[in-house]
């Protein structure tokens, strides 16, 4: 399969956030400011790569019955050495994503993408679907961010294009995240239905 | 008894999990189209929690702590939790097949669930005591299955709804969602103790 092709399969037409509906949790936890999204984004797209190569190169090793807690234990691994990375490097961001970082172990995407093509596919196309995929979360979650801090805030990655009188604080708060996430799905369900 | 009860209206109400912690959104997501199962998922959590925050939190104090191990913790606590669902799915199957029936479709999909793992994760952040720590697992699970059964309720109304297309399905669920949210925010004046 050709290599660009499935990273611009992961990004467009198997979006995790918006076509797969999978990792919704960080999604709207992380998504108070584009900046936030984005870093968590990158942070999930940097373990799915890993353990997307791991899991292809250790794929003929596993035996079928116990693969799914292998899969699980290769990305706990891959999710501690990213905690402790970001504990040393960099401790803001590691505070305001919080729990979210250990539990980039449950996002469904990870292990979906294990079973579904890592442990299908060569080394090198896993790592290209791990770009592919992990790119289309962080578009997403960048995206959510930056409509939730430009309705919220007047701001976007901390430029301000509106005067504050103008955010409606509840986009940044919780019920905001379902409603523009919302709305953003169902923008883009209009927009494929039309191509 | 006071920080007990702080604990559990905020957990419950406050705080919810789904709804101020955006944790467990996919079950919430996933089975909430029916007012039945969403009650058997929300009893199935509800077990798990409460077995699996008490199982971690010995693990945590008992064996991580005193060995200087706590930066295994991700990895250990995701593989008791994965373990013990499976230990109770096979031995509910043995002992009461009634209620295997009734949670069994639902227990292998809370092993992804991440409102378990971050509850567990919580209550060691927190530095809660085990007591503390079972009370605020009981009540987060019970906010979970609040959550839930309001929203099941709901949906099943949405279903006789003329939507417009796109809107169809998971958005309109989800801007449902958010209005619940906001509604849930008014419990954010409550304080006790």
């Amino acid at each position: 399969m050709n290599k660009l092709r499935i990273i611009y399969n992961g990004i467009v037409n198997e979006n995790p956030t918006f076509v797969l509906l999978l990792g919704m949790c960080p999604t709207l936890g992380t998504t108070g400011s584009a900046m936030t999204g984005m870093s968590m984004g990158l942070a999930t797209m940097g373990v799915l790569i890993c353990s997307n190569v791991a899991i292809s190169a250790i794929k003929s090793l596993v035996p079928d019955r116990v693969r799914i807690p292998a899969y699980i234990v290769v990305i706990a691994t891959f999710v501690t050495l990213l905690q402790m990375f970001m504990a040393a490097y960099l401790p803001a961001l590691n505070a305001s994503l919080g729990i979210f970082i250990p539990l980039i172990v449950v996002n469904c995407i990870l292990l979906g993408r294990a079973e579904a093509f890592a442990s299908r596919h060569t080394v090198a196309d896993s790592c290209m679907d791990g770009i592919g995929i992990g790119l289309g979360f962080t578009v997403a979650l960048t995206l959510l961010g930056a409509v939730r801090e430009i309705l919220g805030t007047g701001t976007v990655f901390g430029l301000r294009l509106f005067p504050e009188t103008f955010g409606s604080l509840v986009f940044v708060l919780a019920p905001g995240a379902f409603i523009a996430l919302g709305f953003l799905i169902a923008l883009i369900n209009y927009i494929r239905k039309r191509s | 008894m006071l920080t007990y009860l702080s604990i559990i209206v905020t957990a419950i109400f406050v705080n919810n999990i789904v709804f101020a912690q955006f944790l467990g959104i996919c079950p919430f997501l996933g089975v909430s189209k029916k007012l039945s199962s969403a009650l058997g998922m929300g009893a199935a959590v509800t077990f798990v929690m409460t077995l699996a925050t008490c199982v971690t939190w010995l693990v945590q104090y008992g064996i991580l702590e005193p060995w200087g191990l706590g930066y295994m913790q991700t990895i250990v606590f995701i593989l008791v939790i994965a373990a013990l669902v499976q230990m109770l799915e096979i031995i509910i199957k043995k002992i009461a097949p009634g209620l295997y029936q009734a949670l069994g479709v639902f227990l292998p999909l809370i092993t992804t669930n991440c409102a378990v793992l971050g509850v567990a994760i919580l209550v060691i952040q927190k530095g809660m005591n085990l007591g503390e720590s079972m009370v605020y697992a009981v009540a987060t699970a019970i906010g979970f299955t609040l959550a839930l059964v309001v929203f099941a309720g709901i949906r099943e109304q949405l279903r006789m709804v003329d939507v417009p297309a796109p809107m169809r399905g998971i958005p309109i669920a989800l801007i449902c969602a958010g209005m619940l949210a906001m509604a849930f925010m008014g419990f954010s004046g409550i304080s006790v103790g």
